[in-house]
This record gives C-alpha cells, sequence and structure tokens, in this order.
C-alpha cells in the first residue's frame, strides 16, 4: 500500500538535500531533450525547404507528347513476313504533333477527378531573345499565372512583380533572372523575342523569375497561355503540357498508368523523375533521430549513476525506513519518484531550451542564391516533437530509476543495521 | 496475561560461509507489559533472535505469534504493516534520518500508517516528545542533536504508533552511564505506566537485573 504523500515528502527532502547532483541530473535530460528538439526542428525545418525546393513547382504527374520511335514498323504487321526475321536500320522517331490532341476535354477530364487538385495547361517552346544583334536561346512558356501561383508557389520564385501582373497585362513577360542581368532589363522595360519560325514580338516585362538553379534562370521565362499562341500562330486549343497537382502524392504512379493507357500520352509522375530525393529525405530523419537517441541515452545513464550513487549512501536512511514499517515496495517508490522528478523537471527545462534555441536560430539570417524566398534558418517547429521529447525523457529517466530503485527495494534492513 | 510475543521452535541456520546452526530450538514468550533483556556473550545468537522476532529476518524454521496471530511465512508487504503497526525500534546506533527534524523523524511512522490526520499525528508526537522530556528539540535536524538526545528521539518514534512491543539491540550500548541509567528509566516507566511489553538484548548486567525477567543465551540457546 503506498503512501504518496509520505513516500513524496521523502523524494523531496532527499532530492534539495542533493541539489547539486539532483541538478546535475536535471541539467543532463534538459540538455538531451534541449538538444533533440533544436536538432529536429532545425532538421525537419531544412529537409522541408529541401522538399518544397524540388516538389513545390514540381507536379506530381506531367502529361506530354512524347517524341519517340514507333514501337512496332509496319514490316511487322504485313503477314506474309511473320514468319521471316526482319531487320529495319536506323529507324527515326516517327513524325507526330507537339500539342496534346483534344487537351481542353482531357484537363476537364482529370480536374472531375477526385483525387486531383489541379491540371493546368501549359505551352513549351523555344525562342530566342533579342538585344540588338544578339540573340540569346531560351525558353518561353505559356501558363495560367493565378492558378500556377496557387497549386505551384509560382510566387515563391516571382522576386520582383507578381503573377496578377502577368495574368492582368497583355503581352506581358516574367523574365528569367539571368537574362534579365544579361540584358540589363529592369521592370517596365520591353524585350523583344523571337520564336523558331520568325518574326519579332515585344514582350512588356511585369516581373522576374528566380528558380535558385542558375542554368535555368538563364533560360526560362513565362507569360500567358493566350501570348504564347498569339506567338506562335497557333489556336487557342494549343497545349503542349499538362501539369496535375493531387491531394496525394501517393496516387501519382496508378494515375499516370491509367493516363498513359487511357489518352496514348507519355505521364511522368513525380516519384519516378525524384526517386533519389526520398532517399535524402529519410536518411536525414534517421540522422537527427540517431543523434537525439544517443544524447537522450547519456542522459539516462546519469541519472542512473547519481541514482546509484545516492542509495548507497541512503543505505542506513533505507534500512530504518524498512524498521519502521515502510515495505519494500515503499522505498523503491520514493527512488523511482525521485527519478521522475528529475525526468520531469529536467524535461520541461529541456523543452523550454529546446523552443528557445530553435526560435533564435530562426532568427539568424540565412541569405543564398538559391533560394530567393528563405531569409534566416528554416525551422520547423512541430508540437508532436515536444511531445516525443517529453516522453522520451519520462520513459528514460523511468528505465534509469528503475534498476537502482529495485535494488534499494531489495536491501537487507538487518544486514546493514547489523553490520555498523 | 496475554502473550504478545510467543515464539515456538524457532531454528535458524546461517549458510554462509558454511552452514552454522546458529539458534537452536528456542521457546519463550513474552506477556503484556512485561520488561524482558536477552542476556549472553557475544555470537550466541541474541541479535539474529531479536531480528527474526522483529520479522526483518524471515529465513528461520519455526512458529512466531504476535498477538497470539501466526506471522510466519506472511508476504513483506504485511509483515511491513505489522511492523508499522505493532513493533517499535530501538537500535544501538540511533538510525535517525539525518536530513529531517526531529518531529518529522518521530512522525514518520504514523504518516506510513496514515489511520490519523497529520495534525492528531503532529499533536502525538509533540506529546510523545514531553514524555522523553526532549519537545524543545523537535524543529531541529535530527543531524544536529546529541547522542543521548538521538536515542531518546528514536525510542519516541518506537512508541508513536503505540505499538504492542518495543524491540531494542543493545540501545543503552553506546551511551555513557548518565544516559543509559535515563534510557533504562524511560523504559522502566513505559512498562510500569503504559503496560508495554519490552524485549531489549543487552551486555549490561546492571541493565538487565533491573528488568523483569532476564533470557539468558548461551550457544543458540536458551538456557534460563
Amino acid at each position: 500500500m503506498a503512501n504518496w504523500t509520505v513516500i513524496l515528502n521523502i523524494a523531496k527532502t532527499h532530492l534539495l538535500t542533493k541539489l547539486k547532483s539532483t541538478s546535475i541530473a536535471a541539467l543532463g535530460v534538459t540538455f538531451g531533450i534541449g538538444s533533440y528538439i533544436t536538432l529536429v526542428s532545425f532538421m525537419t525545418g531544412l529537409n522541408t525547404m529541401l522538399d518544397d525546393l524540388m516538389l513545390n513547382q514540381t507536379p506530381h504527374i506531367h502529361v506530354y507528347n512524347e517524341i519517340e520511335p514507333s514501337k512496332e514498323q509496319p514490316i511487322s504487321l504485313y503477314d506474309k513476313f511473320s514468319e521471316s526475321f526482319n531487320i529495319v536500320h536506323s529507324i527515326k522517331p516517327k513524325m507526330s504533333q507537339k500539342k496534346i490532341h483534344n487537351a481542353l476535354p482531357i484537363i476537364t477530364y482529370l480536374e472531375r477527378n477526385e483525387n486531383v487538385r489541379g491540371a493546368l495547361p501549359r505551352i513549351e517552346t523555344q525562342i530566342f531573345y533579342l538585344a540588338g544583334s544578339i540573340e540569346l536561346g531560351g525558353n518561353l512558356t505559356g501558363i495560367s499565372p493565378i492558378d500556377e501561383a496557387k497549386l505551384f508557389n509560382m510566387s515563391d520564385y516571382i522576386v520582383e512583380g507578381s503573377a496578377e501582373a502577368l495574368q492582368n497585362t497583355d503581352n506581358s513577360i516574367l523574365l528569367g533572372i539571368g537574362i534579365a542581368k544579361k540584358m540589363a532589363l529592369k521592370i517596365g522595360d520591353r524585350v523583344q523575342i523571337s520564336p523558331i519560325n520568325g518574326g519579332i514580338f515585344p514582350l512588356k516585362i511585369v516581373g522576374f523569375y528566380q528558380s535558385g538553379i542558375s542554368d535555368i534562370d538563364a533560360m526560362q521565362s513565362f507569360t500567358t497561355i493566350k501570348t504564347v499562341q498569339r506567338i506562335l500562330g497557333e489556336a487557342n486549343n494549343y497545349i503542349t503540357d499538362i501539369n496535375v497537382k493531387l491531394y496525394d502524392i501517393e496516387e501519382a504512379v496508378p494515375l499516370s498508368k491509367k493516363i498513359e493507357q487511357q489518352f496514348n500520352l507519355k505521364a511522368v509522375d513525380i516519384k519516378t523523375a525524384n526517386a533519389q530525393f526520398d532517399t535524402g529525405t529519410s536518411v536525414r530523419n534517421l540522422i537527427t533521430y540517431a543523434v537525439s537517441v544517443a544524447l537522450l541515452i547519456v542522459a539516462g545513464f546519469g541519472i542512473y549513476n547519481i541514482l546509484n550513487m545516492l542509495i548507497y549512501e541512503k543505505m542506513n536512511d533505507i534500512a530504518i525506513l524498512k524498521a519502521i514499517g515502510f515495505s519494500g515496495t515503499d522505498v523503491q517508490l520514493i527512488f523511482m519518484s525521485q527519478a521522475m522528478i528529475i525526468g520531469f523537471v529536467g524535461g520541461v527545462l529541456g523543452l523550454i531550451v529546446g523552443y528557445g534555441l530553435a526560435s533564435l536560430i530562426s532568427t539568424i539570417p540565412f541569405q543564398t542564391e538559391a533560394l530567393p524566398t528563405v531569409e534566416t534558418y528554416p525551422i520547423n517547429i512541430d508540437p508532436m516533437f515536444f511531445v516525443i521529447g517529453f516522453s522520451f525523457a519520462i520513459i528514460s529517466t523511468f528505465l534509469a530509476g528503475y534498476l537502482p530503485s529495485k535494488k534499494a527495494k531489495k536491501i537487507d534492513p538487518v544486514k546493514i543495521i547489523r553490520g555498523q | 496475561m496475554s502473550n504478545v510475543l510467543e515464539a515456538k521452535h524457532i531454528n535458524k541456520y546461517f549458510k554462509k560461509p558454511v552452514l552454522f546452526h546458529v539458534l537452536k530450538d528456542i521457546n519463550f514468550e513474552i506477556k503484556k507489559g512485561e520488561f524482558v533483556s536477552i542476556m549472553g556473550k557475544s555470537g550466541c545468537g541474541k541479535s539474529t533472535l531479536l531480528y527474526i522476532l522483529s520479522t526483518m529476518d524471515t529465513d528461520y524454521e519455526g512458529e512466531l505469534y504476535l498477538n497470539n496471530k501466526l506471522i510466519t511465512d506472511k508476504n513483506s508487504n504485511h509483515l511491513s504493516r505489522l511492523r508499522n503497526e505493532n513493533i517499535g525500534f530501538v537500535f544501538q546506533f540511533h538510525y535517525l534520518l539525518g536530513e529531517f527534524t526531529v518531529l518529522e523523524n518521530v512522525m514518520l511512522p504514523a504518516k506510513k500508517l496514515a489511520k490519523k490526520t497529520f495534525q492528531e499525528i503532529e499533536q502525538d508526537a509533540l506529546e510523545k516528545l514531553k514524555i522523553l522530556n526532549i519537545e524543545h528539540l523537535a524543529h531541529k535536524r535530527a543531524s544536529q542533536v546529541s547522542g543521548g538526545e538521538k536515542q531518546r528521539v528514536a525510542i519516541a518514534r518506537a512508541l508513536i504508533n503505540n505499538p504492542s512491543i518495543i524491540m531494542g539491540d543493545e540501545p543503552t550500548g553506546n551511551l555513557d552511564s548518565h544516559n543509559a541509567e535515563n534510557v533504562f528509566n524511560i523504559f522502566k516507566q513505559l512498562s510500569v505506566e503504559e503496560d508495554l511489553s519490552l524485549l531489549i538484548v543487552t551486555h549490561d548486567e546492571d541493565f538487565a537485573n533491573k528488568t523483569d525477567r532476564i533470557i539468558q543465551m548461551e550457544d543458540g540457546k536458551i538456557i534460563i
């Protein structure tokens, strides 16, 4: 039968009279939990940032018309040669159109699917930027700016100007920052571009685009779908690519297969396109947790040591408590509650220290060319980390306290009293 | 008069380092209000017997009755409770919890028993300290009082739950003659006035001669 007021009172007195070693043990836990919180917030913040860098602007499924050789050559269709051995040399890709046939109905069809958050049309085309007599090669992509901003975080990569300006201004362009630097252009200027099949079109610069990958920034510009169609002289059903964003990224593989079969198009899912990415994320998470667990185990050994020492010092007290009627379980509870108090106090302090450090790191400036929208170190403070950290503090102190307290429970008072 | 404590055919062996028959067929009883001392040479087994009687040592053969109830082979939690409620202890060395005040030390067994409220326990404790003339020490740390005073605190603690019997393992062995005399008088007074049973192991012949009955032990046997 436990009598908690007495047990806790004794535990408290023991802890307070040994304040130095108590605080060292608690500091061990604080240090462990604090570093865990800091580390995990920092690492997951970084992970999220890197994931976003890649995943936000990448469609979950990219649908387009692939230029490739026919899988079946006409000769294999001819019955009379079916028994023979045919060799066709120098196969060339099949002549086909770049545009997706019936693109607009396909988009409507995809958007009706409940897994799809949005399907956006795009037109990819090669152009030249003209600067006097110099021609710079590049890509111009026709997009629906507002929808792109909404689904693919386009705004994060617009360093000056906005998606709305692109949508609302006729014959406007969102110029890659690399091109703008090369040609010394600023917002409001006009840039002349020329499609491959000839002609010159002046477009008004309404903003700059920076992806963080300088090769892309030196080539890529954006305008509206309508503008591209006008430049190319195509009808308004001319669409070369469809980018699909899903609610659940796991649906990407089956849906892309279905699209390929149904429409006879090429559909690339994000998993295939970025297979190495998942691996990087999970390895980083693994390292974070391995380091945190190591820190907490060290803290656990600290508590184990200090409680062990305390029990050796308190041998006489244990014997006398048992002699005056405290059971072995009572004595065990006294030492267990000491461990748990150390764990609780150390854990709570650790959470506070961890939160403080994480918040501090999130104010340190961190500027890089590659990430135009990031100004300070990325920190991801998730309440779940605090729950995990605190549970770990309690569990590890429980384990560290259990063995020494078990020993205290088993101490034979007769041996101690007679051994004096 | 009823028996407070009764031992029947108690045998005990030490198994280490070699098998040794330390207590040989011990039979005796202690009546209510009786003041008994156990005497004998070092190593005759008198302390061993005391710890068996105290229920702290359970490794023996035979039967032990406390207040006419068999307590042999009860589980350790049950024995702890019995000890808490019915047996008071006084040791040769004072065995107080040094970090607690005198008052807290005295109150501890009663708090464990938890039959009374905190206020009642405190009242009782102060009363016991008064009986022993040390109420002025109540709020001192136990580690800061003198040896004789410590022993009186230990007696107060042994009394707090109004036990059936008080056991002492040479309670005067570590005290000067003045304090030893003092402790004996307290015991005697408790025996006479409170009708308390006492069982004291001692080397001190003067002390033993003043008790109601002396149990003489030799080589693990009771000779008188």
